[in-house]
């Protein structure tokens, strides 16, 4: 039985690489991808914090949370490739029509 | 065998949502039904849903509790929700008016647009009635995914497409940050219902101390200035008004950012009374931060959607001025604020859609020369909301601000009023360009393809109304806002 801290740190650690893979990759992908780390280093909180205060709250915004990260999904892909089809690439250095 | 006993559901509560939703899924199938030409007829129902819902949030005003409160006080139509969803009804309302000429312009009449509308209308209210972070977490990614769409509508145009992959990337990226916040204010209160968070906090004074609650707090508030565009988390603005479709980019600065607002509110002022010291420092800087960004970079911008894009970082400004204010007047001063930026900033947009010409082009502010003397009307009512966004009496942007600003006051931040009001002035700089264009060089073009249909005359009429009565007799409208503030 692990404390709830560990837990809570390993969490800590996962959205720190998410939020530092969102903003050093440049393939829109991988931030997408990077963004998905982030949202299961929150799902991993909530759900320690459910266990360790036996409340069943937690478990049920995670379930939301991996609902809503899945309509994301499908949005966003979408949106990439619309892009793509325009400008035949997802780096997001590409993405600057617009400046200023 | 055993019963599972229903939780208390009550569906009054959420009855504007409820319809338009309905009428956003009955739309979708329409759709299929409707030859490619005659996609205004869904603009109309979806009008008919508008005031529908409108029609159930008048009739909740000042219900009893016992038909505010559902989903096991999960959702709370009090009066507050019901005043911003008067002012989302309003800016989908008027969007819905402008957008058919705009997408038959471009060529993206494609009728999914106006289901898009009302479901990021039904999540904004969500949004706005929400009291659990789990609810106020779900109208904010209705309202979000929804609008991730609107932005790349316009599917090929390259512009649209960037405006919308931005837009997703950063809007995704600040989810994370606003959900861990809610996931660390869970765990440090046991509780995801705001009020069960307020009493948590309120008998054990110990947690403000806890790191957790202070980060998650933190957190939070990052989130939500995300979506309510303050500096320093305005850099998404600016790209994507500037390449979403024009009615989208008016709808997008109204409605979401009240629907922003709301949530903030509800949040900072019911859930973390006792940290009002902390928040509201925090808020001022963010006003001034925002407020000043917004205004200078304004003043260098030749694209006016771009330009306006800044001027609504300023404005979101001038509202955290009341925020920050942490009192009633500041929080009535904000519904006040926002339903008036409704009409007179949508009111822009729809003389920017008349002048626009197919592919985004004739979007520059040099392109509305001479408009003052071909279009004597048009360039009046433009005249007329410019005025107002600058926030000169007799205009409705003067009362909103003067009521921000004197609640600032009340509330003993003389500098933050101060510093307000210098960002004003200084934006009453970038306004009148567009007018010195308007009225006092020649015209270059001759506008002859602007064409006033019955639908944007009637938002532009609505707006224009919206502006001028309020401004002039504002004390019926501030009524309202001080007994929506009533929590």
């Amino acid at each position: 039985m692990l404390a709830l801290n560990n837990y809570l740190i390993i969490s800590a650690i996962l959205f720190s690489i998410g939020t530092i893979g969102v903003l050093v990759r440049r393939n829109a992908i991988v931030i997408f991808m990077c963004v998905e780390m982030m949202l299961n280093a929150v799902n991993l909180t909530f759900i320690a914090f459910s266990k360790y205060l036996g409340n069943i709250d937690g478990q049920i915004f995670v379930f939301f949370v991996m609902t809503v990260a899945a309509a994301e999904a499908a949005v966003g892909l979408a949106l990439m490739i619309a892009f793509f089809k325009n400008r035949e690439s997802i780096d997001v250095e590409d993405i600057n029509v617009m400046k200023w | 065998m055993e019963t599972i006993p229903m939780p208390a559901i009550n569906f009054a509560a959420v009855m504007p949502e409820t319809i338009l939703s309905v009428f956003a899924m009955v739309l979708l199938l329409v759709n299929v039904f409707v030859p490619g030409k005659q996609k205004a007829y869904l603009a109309y129902l979806s009008l008919i849903g508008i005031i529908a819902a409108g029609v159930s949030v008048f009739n909740a005003w000042d219900a009893p509790l016992a038909l505010r409160e559902g989903f096991n006080g999960s959702v709370l139509q009090d009066n507050f929700s019901l005043f911003f969803k008067g002012i989302f009804l309003v800016s989908a309302a008027l969007t819905l008016l402008i957008s058919d000429q705009y997408l038959n312009r471009e060529n993206c009449n494609h009728g999914e647009i106006y289901p898009l509308i009302l479901l990021s209308t039904a999540g904004m209210m969500l949004m706005a009635s929400g009291t659990d972070l789990m609810t106020i977490f779900l109208g904010l990614e209705v309202l979000s995914v929804s609008l991730y769409v609107l932005a790349g509508f316009n599917r090929d145009n390259v512009k649209s497409n960037e405006a919308g992959l931005k837009y997703f990337l950063l809007g995704a990226f600040s989810t994370g940050f606003l959900l861990y916040g809610m996931a660390l204010t869970y765990g440090a209160t046991g509780s995801t219902k705001i009020g069960s968070i307020a009493s948590f906090v309120a008998q054990n004074a110990a947690v403000t101390a806890n790191p957790l609650f202070l980060v998650g707090m933190l957190l939070m508030a990052v989130g939500f200035s995300f979506k309510i565009a303050a500096a320093p988390f305005h850099m998404w603005t600016p790209d994507v008004y500037e390449g979403a479709p024009t009615p989208i980019t008016a709808f997008m600065s109204a409605g979401p950012k009240a629907a922003g607002f709301a949530a903030f509110i509800r949040v900072m002022i019911f859930a973390f009374p006792t940290l009002k010291a902390d928040w509201s420092d925090l808020l001022w800087i963010l006003a001034v931060l925002t407020m000043t960004v917004g205004n200078i970079i304004a003043l260098s911008q030749d694209n006016i959607k771009r330009m306006l894009a800044y001027s609504s970082i300023a404005h979101a400004g001038y509202a955290l001025v009341g925020f920050a204010a942490g009192n009633a007047e500041g929080a009535a001063g904000i519904l006040f604020y926002m339903l008036s930026y409704a009409f007179m900033n949508i009111g822009a947009f729809a003389i920017i859609v008349l002048i626009g010409k197919k592919g985004e082009a004739n979007n520059n502010i040099a392109d509305f020369a001479g408009l003052g003397f071909r279009r004597p009307v048009l360039a009046l009512l433009m005249a007329i909301f410019l005025f107002s966004l600058a926030g000169i009496p007799p205009m409705v942007g003067f009362v909103g601000k003067f009521y921000l600003f004197s609640a600032a006051i009340k509330s003993g931040f003389i500098w933050l009023a101060i510093i307000g009001v210098l960002n004003s002035a200084a934006s009453v700089y970038y306004y009148l360009r567009v007018m010195v264009y308007m009225y006092m060089k020649d015209p270059v073009e001759e506008f002859d393809w602007v064409k006033v249909t019955p639908a944007i005359a009637l938002s532009l009429l609505i707006s224009v109304a919206g502006v001028m009565i309020p401004g002039v007799v504002p004390g019926y409208l501030l009524q309202l806002a001080q007994k929506a503030v009533l929590f």
